[in-house]
């Protein structure tokens, strides 16, 4: 058997991209696998369209090495083109033409296309399909830009979400198509800021500030990368510092609005810490642990310490 | 918040997709695409058709009206010489000017990185350009040929060897004013700037190319200037089509010289359609 090397659709090294002495992108490395959703996360700025316009060779790198379906992007071949599907951030428009002609117009350039209709409707734009692309929402234009990027029936899709987002429904609709090329064995790249998006549907992600990669992995993994692999939190409970050593867990207060005065506690040994609160509340004449939550930590908890800690080196 | 749900980790025992065996579509199909399309958008928005076509029949009627008398060692009026003029100037002016708008314009759509995104061999968004200029030149020049007989006394060619010429003229100067529009594009920044940076070319050009001027009374530096673009060798070449054969004696070295005009367009044709493949931006930080 081959091992996964052997085809990873995407395997950059050291990637980097200045401007001058500014280092949008610096030592850059990313590998992704066959048939899995990876997330870029990070701020704005962070470098993370940047990253995916040299992946699919809008712009050229400053340096190192970069591997995208087996081939260097500047050779800008056809049929790499044409397994390939890129949705950029910015939407497009499209003057005087109809939905259902743009689709078809693109669909013209590829190999095996997705039949026009069914493409149209994938999105949900059936109902606007004889509409001039001039009348649409932004949020149908968007719509519309998934279309014409993912036409082709790609193997590998950059999706580049809008910094302002979609409506509520069209991110649904965008999940869902992703879903879709999930199931045809398509590997998709998803850049984002929206969390959640990366939660539901990412296999892995990364998270880049300031151009680099400071974690990288599943979303499990993640959670572990910049904290414990538990979460305690308790409210209205006296004394808790005093139980718990430094060594078993690291006390924060809980910033959850609704938990004020509550402590959080990060944690390898959850069971321990339990334990002890269990003592300590039955001091206290508790018979339950007042507000206790056991959870593993979400990647918005393992994203903002991420960050954070990037910003306190600076 | 809690975390509910992360998938596993899918790992190369997943299928890759199967390759497409199907091969890609040819360069005649992409071209003919594009073709449509570019007809569409431009025939579907009656202010474009209208804005394109109007400025040089607008320069027609007044100057048409303005100028009088005969060109100077000639029998011919200055009328029709500017008829024959304007028509090369009408030409330049759709397959020039607005093209280069119309191109800046889909710089910033969006549209010219979504193509180059895609498989489209990128010669078919030139081919597609130029069947629009094709077309939308020959209505222009059509429309100033029937408004010069019509009014200002324009005498159509009764020969074949003559239209035979106008075809080639035609063909040639609109090809090489489209291709040199495409890689006048490369100075352009944004769709904002596109018009001012295009006009002063157009303009200057018509000024010292036989235009609006007799190209004869013209001092020799600026003759020898005209003689470096395409716009002197279209309206030379619709003179021939359109004027009196006599009047030849005042063209420079008193002959039409056919074969160097075809010579000055093609070699406009291969050097912006060089230009054009080696600048075109089809991204970059300025390309939405």
């Amino acid at each position: 058997m081959t091992t996964i090397t052997d085809h990873l659709p995407i395997d950059v090294q050291g990637l980097r991209k200045t401007y001058g002495d500014f280092a949008a992108v610096d030592h850059l490395d990313l590998q992704v696998r066959p048939g899995e959703v990876f997330a870029l996360l990070g701020p704005n700025g962070a470098g993370k369209t940047t990253t995916v316009d040299m992946l699919c060779g809008v712009q050229r790198r400053t340096g190192g090495t970069v591997s995208v379906l087996g081939e260097d992007p500047h050779h800008d071949s056809r049929q790499w083109r044409n397994r390939l599907g890129v949705v950029p951030q910015n939407t497009g428009d499209y003057l005087n033409l109809t939905v259902r002609e743009v689709v078809e117009m693109f669909a013209t350039f590829y190999s095996d296309p997705i039949p026009t209709d069914e493409l149209i409707s994938m999105v949900g734009l059936t109902a606007k399909a004889g509409a001039k692309t001039n009348a649409l929402s932004g949020g149908q234009k968007r719509r519309l830009d998934v279309a014409v990027g993912v036409v082709g029936k790609p193997e590998l899709i950059f999706l580049d979400a809008p910094p302002t987002g979609l409506d509520p429904q069209a991110r649904r609709e965008a999940w869902d198509l992703v879903d879709y090329f999930r199931e045809l064995g398509a590997t998709t790249v998803l850049t984002t800021h929206y969390l959640d998006e990366a939660e539901t549907l990412a296999d892995r992600a990364g998270v880049i500030a300031a151009g680099r990669m400071l974690a990288i992995g599943t979303i499990d993994e993640l959670g572990r990368t910049a904290g414990y692999s538990a979460n305690v939190t308790v409210t209205d409970l006296e004394g808790v510092a005093g139980v718990i050593p430094s060594d078993l867990g690291v006390l924060e207060p809980d910033a959850r609005a609704d938990r004020r005065g509550g402590v959080l506690i990060g944690t390898d040994q959850p069971t321990a810490v339990v334990e002890r609160l269990t003592r300590l509340a039955r001091e206290q004449g508790f018979g339950e642990i007042p507000g206790l939550t056991v959870s593993r930590p979400t990647l918005e908890d393992t994203y903002l310490r991420l960050i954070q800690r990037e910003d306190a080196q600076r | 918040m809690t975390m509910t749900s992360s998938r596993p980790t899918t790992t190369a025992s997943s299928a890759p997709p199967a390759p497409a065996h199907r091969p890609l579509p040819g360069l005649w199909r992409t071209s003919l695409a594009r073709s449509v399309s570019e007809l569409r958008v431009f025939f579907r928005n009656p202010q474009s058709v209208v804005f394109t076509l109007a400025l040089p029949v607008i320069l027609l009627m007044i100057f048409g009206s303005i100028f009088s008398g005969k060109i100077e060692g000639t029998d011919t009026d200055f009328k029709q010489y500017f008829v024959a003029g304007i028509v090369a100037a009408g030409i330049m002016s759709t397959a020039f000017t607005g093209l280069a708008i119309n191109v800046a314009l889909e710089r910033e759509m969006g549209l010219i990185r979504r193509l180059a995104g895609s498989p489209m061999p990128k010669a078919s968004y030139f081919v597609g350009k130029v069947v629009l200029v094709l077309v939308t030149s020959l209505l222009e020049a059509l429309i100033l040929i029937a408004l010069g007989t019509a009014l200002f006394g324009l005498d159509l060619p009764s020969d074949a060897d003559h239209w035979i010429a106008f075809g080639w003229i035609f063909v040639l100067g609109t090809a090489a004013c489209a291709l040199s529009g495409l890689a006048y594009t490369a100075l352009i920044p944004s769709a904002n700037s596109a018009a001012a940076i295009v006009t002063p070319p157009f303009l200057v050009l018509q000024f010292i190319s036989g235009v609006f001027f007799p190209f004869n009374q013209l001092p020799e530096w600026m003759q020898t200037t005209a003689g470096i673009f395409p716009l002197k060798w279209m309206t030379q070449g619709l003179r021939y089509v359109f004027l009196p054969d006599g009047f030849s004696a005042v063209e420079p070295g008193g002959v039409w010289n056919l074969p160097l005009i075809a010579m000055a367009l093609g070699f406009w044709v291969l050097l912006a359609g060089f230009l054009t493949a080696i600048t075109f931006k089809w991204r970059g930080p300025k390309v939405r």
